[in-house]
């Protein structure tokens, strides 16, 4: 079956972020969503450890040790950007000023439900993040993720089983076979990728999904 | 006269008893109040409380408290990264507590504790397992989980400049805590990169006000013996 790289997943969901959308990208797979930005749009990029019109990373030698993204990494600053603490930067998502937020998840449900902080497994030592924050807090949420895992099951699930991050706050689940819509009535196809049926990911995920 | 100023980290420091309860500003690395930290080891307290977004990082700062065993208890976001692994013994020896809390409710927790909040009500967390057994409510539609303030008996926290009022600014997301953490301690240590004399920072641009902070140590000019070389020469600035 034909599937999109992760580039590719990447760069299909920097196609619907519109010019002027403040926009928080996830740890992992999210964050590359940066790279396919277009150069002549301007959109905000929020890092939730303070930073606002957040710019690729330095040349090697100009990193900064206290300019940093969320995953750790150094960043820059473009110009017009700004700083601000901990308690501004999560009033962004949960005040509802967020306009979207880009995660990975290890399973989304048919409803919107995310799983994306704990696979439950009892000696792993837990960890969250500013994960719950952004699920609830963004106005659109947005899972990029592979849709199978590497044993094959579908991550896109009639109700997850993994540990919830937030509850009915996933609105849009772009994988490397087509772009989903979650909701109330259940999942929908937007679309898919060429060569894909929608008969295929009905197999793939079980479920009764139509289009959009 | 008022001076906050100490004479060193190890004088700001040294009324710190075990058991109590420590805000550590920073967010991995940036903004961690490292000289502070290590002035916290050789004082010698123990069975300390920690709040602080992770559970240190590599060998230094918190890392180095947590391998020290000096910490009962860590309140954070993200103990879990690649280079924890001081946290991730102790707690697989079972020797450290956790306690797991979003990270924007722990900026709002300890926001609260500085406001003088008796409890927030935060849409973060319902439904979830880190909300079990905790008190919630609608309101207007919308699910909260009820969260109580988190106070602590000392901050210590990283600043880019001071005065000897205790003004603050920071320098880029070294920011993150610090402003939070001041607020909502007993006793806030600020360590600074300068030392500046009053009328130095821009009052427009003061990011944390000095009510908010009882002691300021300047870093940039500890030297090997712990003095704080600085703090004169910001005296003699200001009467220049």
């Amino acid at each position: 079956m034909n599937r999109l790289s992760r580039e590719q997943m990447a760069a299909r969901v920097a196609r619907d972020i519109p010019e002027g959308a403040y926009v928080n990208l996830g740890i992992g797979l999210p964050t590359q969503v940066a790279n396919h930005l277009p150069a002549d749009k301007e959109i905000f990029l929020q890092s939730e450890n303070g930073l606002l019109g957040m710019g690729p990373a330095p040349a090697p030698g100009q990193e900064d040790p206290d300019l940093i993204n969320a995953g750790k990494q150094p960043v820059t600053l473009l110009t017009g950007g700004a700083y601000f603490h901990h308690a501004d930067s999560f009033a962004m998502m949960r005040g509802g000023h967020l306009d979207i937020c880009v995660l990975g998840a290890f399973q989304v449900s048919q409803h919107g439900d995310l799983a994306n902080w704990s696979t439950g497994a009892p000696d792993a030592i837990p960890a969250v993040g500013g994960a719950m924050d952004l699920a609830i807090g963004a106005k659109q949420v947005f899972v990029l993720m592979e849709l199978l895992t590497r044993q094959g099951q579908s991550k896109l699930v009639p109700e997850c089983t993994y540990p919830l991050t937030g509850l009915r706050c996933v609105s849009r689940v772009y994988t490397d076979v087509g772009v989903f819509a979650a909701g109330a009535d259940g999942a929908t196809v937007i679309e898919l990728v060429e060569g894909v049926s929608l008969e295929q990911v009905r197999q793939l995920t079980g479920l009764p999904l139509t289009m959009a | 006269m008022i001076d906050k100023s100490q004479s060193s980290c190890a004088t700001a420091v040294a009324d710190i008893t075990d058991g109590a309860t420590v805000m550590i500003g920073g967010f991995g690395t940036a903004g961690m109040p490292d000289e502070l930290i290590q002035a916290l080891i050789d004082h010698g307290a123990r069975e300390l409380t920690i709040i602080n977004n992770n559970a240190g990082n590599g060998d230094t700062g918190l890392a180095a408290l947590i391998a020290n065993k000096r910490v009962r208890k860590v309140v954070c976001s993200f103990p879990r990264q690649s280079d924890s692994w001081h946290f991730d013994a102790a707690y697989q020896a079972s020797e450290i507590e956790l306690e797991l809390v979003p990270q924007g409710n722990l900026a709002a927790r300890i926001h609260a504790a500085g406001s003088g909040l008796g409890a927030i009500f935060t849409p973060t967390g319902y439904g979830t397992q880190l909300a079990q057994g905790k008190e919630t409510r609608e309101i207007n539609g919308r699910h909260y989980v009820l969260e109580y303030p988190i106070h602590a008996d000392f901050a210590l926290i990283k600043a880019h400049r001071g005065d000897r009022w205790g003004n603050l600014v920071y320098r880029k997301a070294a920011r993150n805590f610090g402003p939070l953490m001041a607020m909502a301690a007993r006793c806030t240590i600020a360590q600074v990169g300068e030392l500046v004399p009053l009328g130095g920072l821009d009052p427009e641009a003061v990011v944390t006000p000095g009510i908010f902070v009882q002691r300021v140590v300047a870093i940039g000019g500890c030297g090997p013996d712990g003095a704080a070389r600085t703090t004169a020469a910001a005296a003699q600035g200001e009467d220049q």
